[in-house]
């Protein structure tokens, strides 16, 4: 069984490996970085942190959300702290290895790195967000496509 | 399992320790081979990582120690003298013992490390009749002193492998034999057979002489060695042990982080207070203001070490580095205790034995050289340490042959990195700069020493990586300085917030020189420009601006910002940022920027403000770099491509020369851009001069001379500084148009007096001026000088010309 910490992004429903989040918090004022690439919002002051901001929507190519405030869900990538904005925050469900499917052959192969496959809920998928892949400096060179969720 | 991993990781961190400590006592213990407390701190060492090794089973490492342990008893018996061929055995010895350990650290076992060559080298020693002591005749208190260590350091071999094995008690003699290889049996025997004969002396005067305590002690070892084992010495162990713990850098990090944290809560809550009425709330804050104040400063100091933690490898370092480059070096060390933050002890670490390797190798000379000249055969190096202002600085001085600016210019030539026309105008400082250029080495042979590729360059990379800085003074024949300095603590540094596009940034105080405020008054008029490149006039000279907003590809608010104009100062050249509005003055806490931003190369870091805003950090070296279109690793760079890549494109000085006749020469001969007034001008014989930096500069007019009519009655004149071996002349133009890249296939013939042909720029056809012609006109023996006629008369043949920056460097 596999704990997802889902989020919304537009209209679809996304999930982080549960271990990843150190937590979820309204969204802060952000110090813009000048020569960053687009998907870089800004450095957030978490407690005397400096953390990056990745703007979701920017990196999985939609467009920027507008007229409302998005939340930061905080996740550890190799031990650095990195917050990600996203639309809303949901809960936290708990899914077994029967309902997971690999992305589908017809998934953008851009956006191919970025997720790793889709569990069938009842009444939507949830996208399973590959995290370290999203915060990576570049898009990630066709990787082997992840075709498996172990667990 | 964890247990015994724990066992070991104590061992290894100890060891090492012990190890650096027996470098300097082997060391100086060949320059004073009598110093028994030396000795037995020698041995000491030696004998605790046998014994640890003994019971943790590191067979191989034992025998090492083992065979080195009976070195040192024939040392400490006064046997054998501690010479040359012994300390080299002993340092072998020392050596071979890390090895082993480096093994042990990566997977928890002794490898394939090699012992058995030390071992022999050892035995052979050994075996070599050695000379008795001077001292033998005079050992007559000797007796008294050496019994009394005597049993119970003969019987150490046997009770360390014992000492910890409780089990094997009852058979210490049997659990030594098969672990010892038969070598080794005759160091074992060798003590074993002194001990009666020691101990019969030690016996009788026990009850008359300050040493009985020890002395009774001596018997009872033999039946229990655990205690025997020299109590005098963990004693000391102990105290040491007792006032200083071990602690996680890791968690020193974590608390240095938290401390950070507080220090910026509690400045929230003294704002807090400050605006309320509730007098037990500002009594409260004012109490917190001061612990956290003093908890930061204590945390701050738990990552402060002595620099002498560096230093106990130098001598080490220059004896082997002495020994093999031929050099008598005296060590001198001073300032150990200064401290500094273990991170930056660290960093300027590798940055420091370079340059002590440097200076024993390439600084002092060999000892007849130094006799020939006068000075005594042995060199001094000194180490010095100190604080200063908020600094660290750290001095390696040698007193040997010193380094020729003029050699380094010479040297500069001939890599590419500088032309002989900027090396002739250079000062002997700026010329003992050029060490530090990427690709420069002075070593004019490559030794295993120096010259293996790091080069001073490296030096400079690593200690500004940290904020510092590294100078060197150096007088011929007389000696050198190197200097470095480095901040006091990574964690905090000084720097200026400013603003600008309405983002704040914070520039380190350490690349700041001074501020100059443009304001209303002055407006846009304190900018000028030379056609794109911005400059300020400041005290006469030409600044460049480096529009902040432009670097980062920010909109700048509303109308051009023009506030003010920090001046930076960095190594190569001088800048000055371009910036809205400065802020403040804060003491900044660094925070490390994401990986993913690193790339970006223009931010040293992040910080959190007072009012917990977030800023960046800007690194100003990296900003000139970007923004300075010449670098001189650009230079090298394209000098390296090949003069076939350069010839395609060659900078010009476009000038116009009245009539609207636009003509180019090559910038790479120009020196400088200067505004005269004409009241300057005086005349010489029937030629115009001005008094210009000390000399005089003649001028040639390039309107008379390419027969077109400049404009007149202006009150200044704008004149292109050409040098060449100390020689300056000056040619009059009417405006500064551009810097253009001459591309050499536009280039058409055209005859005329004064011209070499005419070239495509900008869309418009530029005459190429004869620039040997009209120099000529302003001083007719310019090109007289000694130095080979230069090919650069021609434009296009100009490798590796350098940008429009050198006009920028010129201008400092």
């Amino acid at each position: 069984m596999s704990q997802y910490v889902t989020f919304t992004l537009a209209d679809a429903l996304y999930g982080v490996d549960v271990m990843r989040v150190q937590e979820v918090l309204r969204a802060q004022a952000r110090t813009r970085v000048p020569l960053a690439p687009p998907d870089v919002a800004g450095l957030v002051n978490l407690r005397g942190q400096v953390v990056l901001t990745v703007d979701l929507r920017t990196r999985l190519g939609m467009p920027r959300l507008v007229d409302a405030e998005p939340t930061m869900v905080v996740v550890l990538v190799e031990g650095e702290a990195i917050s990600l904005l996203v639309d809303a925050v949901g809960d936290v469900v708990e899914v077994g290895p029967d309902t997971f499917e690999p992305p589908p052959p017809n998934l953008d192969p851009q956006l191919r790195p970025l997720i790793r496959g889709a569990h069938k809920l009842e009444d939507r998928l949830l996208l399973v967000l590959d995290v370290a892949a999203a915060v990576a400096p570049h898009p990630a060179h066709p990787a082997p496509t992840p075709t498996l969720e172990s667990r | 399992m964890d247990d015994v991993d724990d066992i070991v990781r104590e061992f290894l961190v100890e060891s090492h320790e012990n190890l650096d400590q027996l470098d300097r006592d082997l060391v100086a213990l060949e320059e004073r081979p009598g110093d028994r407390p030396l000795l037995s701190s020698v041995f000491r060492t030696i004998h605790t990582i046998k014994g640890t090794s003994g019971f943790l089973a590191f067979g191989a490492l034992e025998r090492l120690t083992h065979v080195g342990e009976g070195l040192l008893v024939e040392l400490r018996d006064g046997r054998r003298s501690m010479d040359q061929p012994t300390t080299d055995v002993l340092l072998a010895v020392v050596d071979r013992v890390r090895d082993v350990l480096a093994a042990i650290e990566v997977d928890g076992t002794e490898g394939t490390v090699e012992v058995d060559d030390v071992i022999t080298a050892v035995e052979t020693l050994r075996a070599t009749p050695a000379a008795p002591p001077v001292a033998s005749p005079a050992v007559v208190p000797a007796p008294h002193r050496a019994p009394e260590a005597e049993p119970a350091r003969a019987l150490a071999p046997a009770a360390s492998t014992v000492q910890a094995t409780p089990v094997v008690q009852a058979t210490p003699v049997v659990q030594a034999t098969p672990v010892v290889p038969a070598a080794s049996v005759p160091a074992a025997s060798v003590p074993v057979a002194s001990v009666p004969a020691a101990a019969a002396p030690a016996g009788q005067p026990a009850p008359v002489t300050p040493p009985a305590p020890v002395t009774p002690r001596a018997p009872s070892a033999s039946a229990s060695p655990v205690a025997a084992v020299e109590p005098d010495d963990h004693a000391h162990v102990r105290s040491l042990g007792d006032s200083a713990i071990r602690v996680d850098v890791d968690l020193l990090d974590a608390l240095v982080r938290q401390v950070g944290e507080l220090v910026l809560a509690r400045n929230r809550i003294s704002l807090l207070a400050a605006a309320s009425q509730d007098l037990a709330l500002v009594r409260g804050a004012q109490s917190l203001d001061l612990i956290a104040g003093e908890l930061q400063e204590g945390v701050m100091k738990t990552r402060m070490q002595p620099i002498d933690h560096l230093w106990s490898k130098m001598p080490r370092i220059v004896r082997d580095l002495a020994t093999t480059c031929g050099r008598e070096v005296q060590l001198e060390m001073s300032g150990g205790d200064t401290e500094l933050d273990r991170s930056l002890l660290e960093a300027v670490k590798d940055p420091l034995t370079h340059l002590v390797r440097n200076a024993v190798d390439h600084g002092i000379e060999p000892p007849d050289v130094r006799v020939a000249a006068g000075k005594p055969a042995k060199g001094t190096l000194s180490l010095r340490a100190y604080h200063t202002g908020g600094q660290v600085v750290v001095e390696v001085t040698d007193d040997g042959k010193g380094i020729d600016p003029r050699v380094v210019g010479d040297l500069a030539v001939a890599r590419g990195l500088r032309t002989s026309e900027q090396v002739a105008a250079a000062s002997p400082a700026d010329l003992l700069h050029l060490l530090f250029l990427p690709g420069f080495s002075t070593a004019s042979a490559v030794t295993h020493v120096s010259g293996r590729g790091v080069g001073m360059d490296v030096v400079r990379t690593h200690v500004e990586a940290v904020g510092g800085t590294v100078d060197v003074e150096s007088t011929v024949g007389v000696g050198t300085v190197w200097r470095l300095r480095v901040p006091l603590t990574l964690a905090i540094m000084p720097a200026l917030t400013v603003e600008c596009a309405g983002d704040v940034f914070a520039v380190p105080q350490v690349n700041l020189l001074e501020l100059v405020a443009l304001g209303d008054a002055q407006g846009v008029a304190g900018i000028e420009e030379v056609h794109g490149a911005r400059v300020h006039r400041l005290r006469g000279e030409l600044l460049p601006l480096v529009p902040l907003a432009e670097v980062l590809g920010l909109t700048p608010d509303g109308e051009r910002a023009t506030g003010t104009v920090i001046a930076v100062v960095q190594a190569e050249r001088r800048f000055g940022l371009l910036v809205d509005r400065v802020l403040s003055n804060e003491e900044i806490v660094v925070k490390a920027l994401s990986s993913r931003l690193k790339p970006l190369g223009v931010y040293a870091g992040a910080t959190v403000l007072g009012d917990g805003r977030v800023s960046l950090i800007l690194d100003v070296q990296a900003i000139a770099r970007r923004a300075m279109v010449a670098d001189v690793a650009d230079d090298a760079a394209a000098a390296q491509v090949g003069a076939a890549a350069t010839v395609a494109a060659t900078p010009m000085l476009v000038v116009g020369v009245g009539g609207g006749r636009r003509v180019a020469l090559p910038l790479q001969q120009v020196a400088r851009l200067e505004h005269l007034r004409v009241d300057q001008v005086e005349r010489v014989g029937g030629r115009e001069v001005v008094r210009y930096r000390g000399t005089m500069l003649p001028l040639a007019r390039l309107d008379a001379l390419l027969g077109t009519r400049g404009g007149t009655g202006r009150d200044d004149l704008l004149v292109v500084v050409l040098e060449r071996g100390g020689r300056t002349a000056g040619l009059v133009v009417d405006e500064i148009v551009d810097i253009l890249q001459d591309s050499a296939d536009q280039h058409a013939d055209v005859v005329d007096h004064g011209l070499l042909g005419a070239t495509v720029l900008d869309g418009r056809v530029t005459e190429l001026l004869d620039v040997r012609a009209a120099v000529l006109a302003a001083d007719p023996s310019f090109y007289d000088a000694a130095e080979p006629a230069e090919p650069a008369t021609e434009p296009a043949a100009a490798p590796g010309a350098p940008r429009s920056g050198h006009l920028v460097g010129a201008a400092r």
